[in-house]
């Protein structure tokens, strides 16, 4: 995991530079703020990739001798099939369309996408279905 | 090398052997499966490509004569602004992080499927809902979004665009970026914690490392665009004023926006298809690729300048720091350079297989580097003074857009037997190839000669100036025959459907995908074979070419 934490941070280390040059270069507000966003949200995941590749030590996919039988095991729930991301995604179409055609669509949208919070969480509990 | 094989990915994580689900529509509509809903990505794009093309042949036919009529003014607007916007916001990046990426990633890494499956088909039902929004402005009564690809404001606001194609323009962008990032997140988790044992990170296919540093540049990309179509519609419908000078916002503020998304999306666009022909190459030339850190090097520093050149789009505004956004720009040449040298070496004194899936990857490195060349004046402001908002600025990109086309065929023709489990015919991808090549050259070639005569894009007519006519016409001819090759592709698709089985293996692949079955089982693998370098299934056929480390192949031939 060190390898991940590091790309995101050197990538986020760039992005801070570049951002100290350009902002006292050209005194341009948006694209500075942009590039200190950019900065912090590669330091944000980078630094609790860091973080935890100090704790967990080698895992079977950094070990170049790992095995196959190391991550035998429980891999972790892949749902076979699952009808609400199709639920999720036509209410986000509804709200989308209520943003052009009335606020009325927001009802089916915002319905749908409750439908498919309840029942997506019901299902990760269950397990889904496989 | 080849003693162990063991079933330690479970392909199901409750462990049953065999997958019983729903079938037909339903099976479409509730699939978590990354390669089914890869495969409808890889559909859905492909048909939005076919239409954005379309409209390409329109806008062509229309400019074959200064007087052209075949369509209005108006309805001319309309075209070249979805055309812009079908085959970037719809067709080349969905094709290549939503559709080879969510089929082929996980399986190159050993992982069982993407990192949140529900998510992922969430991604593809939010695309698809965003093209239907997107193209349904043509049925509104004022007619689709007709401002530009890029919604310049105040080209946008609700003065200069009213109607709901423009909003309808603006929500299906909001999905399809929504879906972006939830792609986006899905790659990073996959790539990050679903890797087999063995497979480090400088084991992973150079492709899968490009999607990774895709994925990473759409989480900081995506954001910004997302924010600043807020922002667009609440100056349209709730009176705010960010983008007009009138209540005291700043238009250009827009620009800054949007290409700070815009120029990292030229890199979200391209990467995944570097990625696809480094892989490509390096099996039709049966070599290992040449510089395989360099090429992930070369990637990472793509991506990290892509944050700081978003302003060479801006130079003519008078208000963007030129010396820094000319100096990053250039800058960029130094990594893809490296790239151009890792292809042309991997290709050397390699056994180089001309399959169609080769010749595309070839087409694809000719006319990026066109592209690419032709990139380095633009970064330089007084030849983008001379040229921008004229036909050089269009032949420039399209250089750079069609060399994608180029990855995409390949990627089809590379990886399609390992998806439905069948060859395409080859012969007629050469041909396809021929006609895909010569269009796009003979296309693009007089569009960079008549932005340096000065005609302006997104005009519908034109003075009556007979060497403006002429290029013209060769132009239009190109672009009929890149629309003949898009005619073989879909003749291809027919006659080779279910016709010459692939086996697991046709190319002798390198890489994991071309370990399991052809299409792959649910859950993508009975068995995974040990990982020790980043030709894995390389290493298990080819039993004679001991895997070793980087610059220890020529010690060991001593």
């Amino acid at each position: 995991m060190k390898i991940e934490a590091k790309v995101l941070l050197a990538l986020g280390l760039f992005f801070g530079a570049m951002c100290a040059v350009y902002w006292n270069w050209s005194l341009e507000n948006a694209g500075g703020m942009m590039m200190f966003a950019g900065m912090l949200l590669c330091f944000l995941p980078g630094s609790y990739y860091y973080w935890w590749s100090r704790r967990i030590g080698t895992r079977p996919e950094d070990d170049k001798n790992a095995t196959q039988e190391e991550s035998a095991g429980f891999v972790g729930t892949f749902p076979g099939s699952s009808i609400f991301p199709f639920v999720l995604g036509f209410g986000a179409f509804f709200v989308v369309l209520s943003m052009v055609f009335g606020i009325w669509l927001l009802v089916p949208g915002l319905g749908l996408a409750f439908w498919a919070f309840m029942g997506g969480i019901s299902e990760g509990r269950r397990g889904g279905k496989h | 090398m080849t003693d162990t094989l063991t079933p330690a990915v479970s392909h199901d994580a409750h462990g049953h052997d065999e997958h019983h689900g729903p079938s037909g529509i339903i099976k479409w509509l509730t699939t978590t499966d990354h390669k089914i809903i890869g495969l409808s990505y890889t559909v859905t794009a492909v048909m939005m490509f076919v239409i954005g093309g379309l409209f390409a042949e329109i806008i062509r036919f229309q400019l074959a004569s200064p007087n052209g009529n075949l369509v209005s003014l108006a309805q001319y607007n309309e075209l070249f602004t979805m055309h812009g916007s079908v085959m970037i916001y719809l067709f080349v990046g969905p094709f290549a992080f939503g559709a080879l990426a969510n089929i082929i990633v996980p399986i190159q890494i050993g992982a069982p499927d993407m990192a949140f499956p529900r998510l992922n088909a969430l991604s593809y039902w939010l695309y698809l809902g965003g093209c239907i929004t997107m193209l349904s402005g043509f049925f509104t009564a004022g007619g689709a979004a007709n401002f530009g690809w890029v919604g310049y404001a105040p080209l946008s606001n609700s003065l200069n665009a009213p109607g709901a194609g423009a909003d309808l323009w603006i929500g299906g962008l909001l999905l399809t970026g929504f879906s972006a990032i939830f792609t986006g997140v899905n790659l990073c988790a996959t790539v990050f914690y679903l890797r087999a044992p063995g497979m480090t990170m400088f084991r992973m296919p150079i492709f899968t490392w490009n999607l990774l540093v895709t994925a990473i540049l759409i989480l900081l990309a995506f954001p910004v665009l997302t924010a600043g179509l807020i922002m667009l519609y609440a100056d349209r419908h709730f009176g705010t004023h960010i983008f007009t000078n009138g209540g005291g916002g700043v238009p250009v503020l827009w620009q800054h926006i949007f290409w700070f998304w815009g120029h990292p999306e030229v890199y979200i666009l391209a990467l995944p298809f570097f990625g696809m022909v480094t892989d490509i190459i390096a099996t039709f030339s049966k070599k290992p690729v040449f510089g395989y850190k360099g090429m992930i090097f070369a990637t990472l520093s793509i991506a990290a300048l892509s944050l700081g050149v978003w302003a060479h789009h801006m130079f003519t505004t008078g208000v963007v720091l030129l010396p820094f956004f000319s100096i990053m720009s250039l800058l960029i040449a130094v990594p893809t350079g490296i790239k151009m040298f890792n292809w042309i070496g991997t290709m050397w004194r390699g056994q180089v297989w001309f399959s169609a899936s080769m010749l595309m990857a070839m087409g694809f490195l000719f006319t990026f580097l066109i592209g690419g060349l032709t990139g380095i004046y633009l970064a330089s402001p007084p030849l983008d003074f001379m040229t921008h908002d004229t036909y050089f600025v269009v032949a420039h990109f399209h250089s750079v857009v069609m060399a994608l086309v180029f990855g995409a065929m390949s990627g089809l023709y590379f990886w399609a037997p390992k998806i439905t489990g069948y060859l395409l015919n080859e012969r007629i991808g050469k041909a396809q190839f021929w006609f895909l090549f010569i269009g796009t050259q003979v296309f693009t070639f007089p569009l960079y000669l008549l932005g340096l005569y000065g005609m302006p894009r997104r005009m519908a007519l034109y003075p009556l100036d007979p060497q403006w006519q002429h290029l013209n016409e060769i132009s239009t001819f190109g672009a009929v025959l890149i629309g003949i090759s898009t005619v073989l592709f879909v003749v291809n698709i027919g006659v080779s459907w279910k016709k010459y089985p692939a086996g697991d293996n046709p190319w002798d692949g390198h890489t994991l995908e071309w370990f399991t079955t052809s299409p792959p089982p649910h859950h993508n693998f009975y068995r995974l074979p040990k990982i020790r370098s980043e030709r894995p299934t390389w290493d298990y056929n080819h039993p004679e070419h001991v895997a070793l480390a980087h610059g220890k192949h020529e010690e060991a031939a001593k």
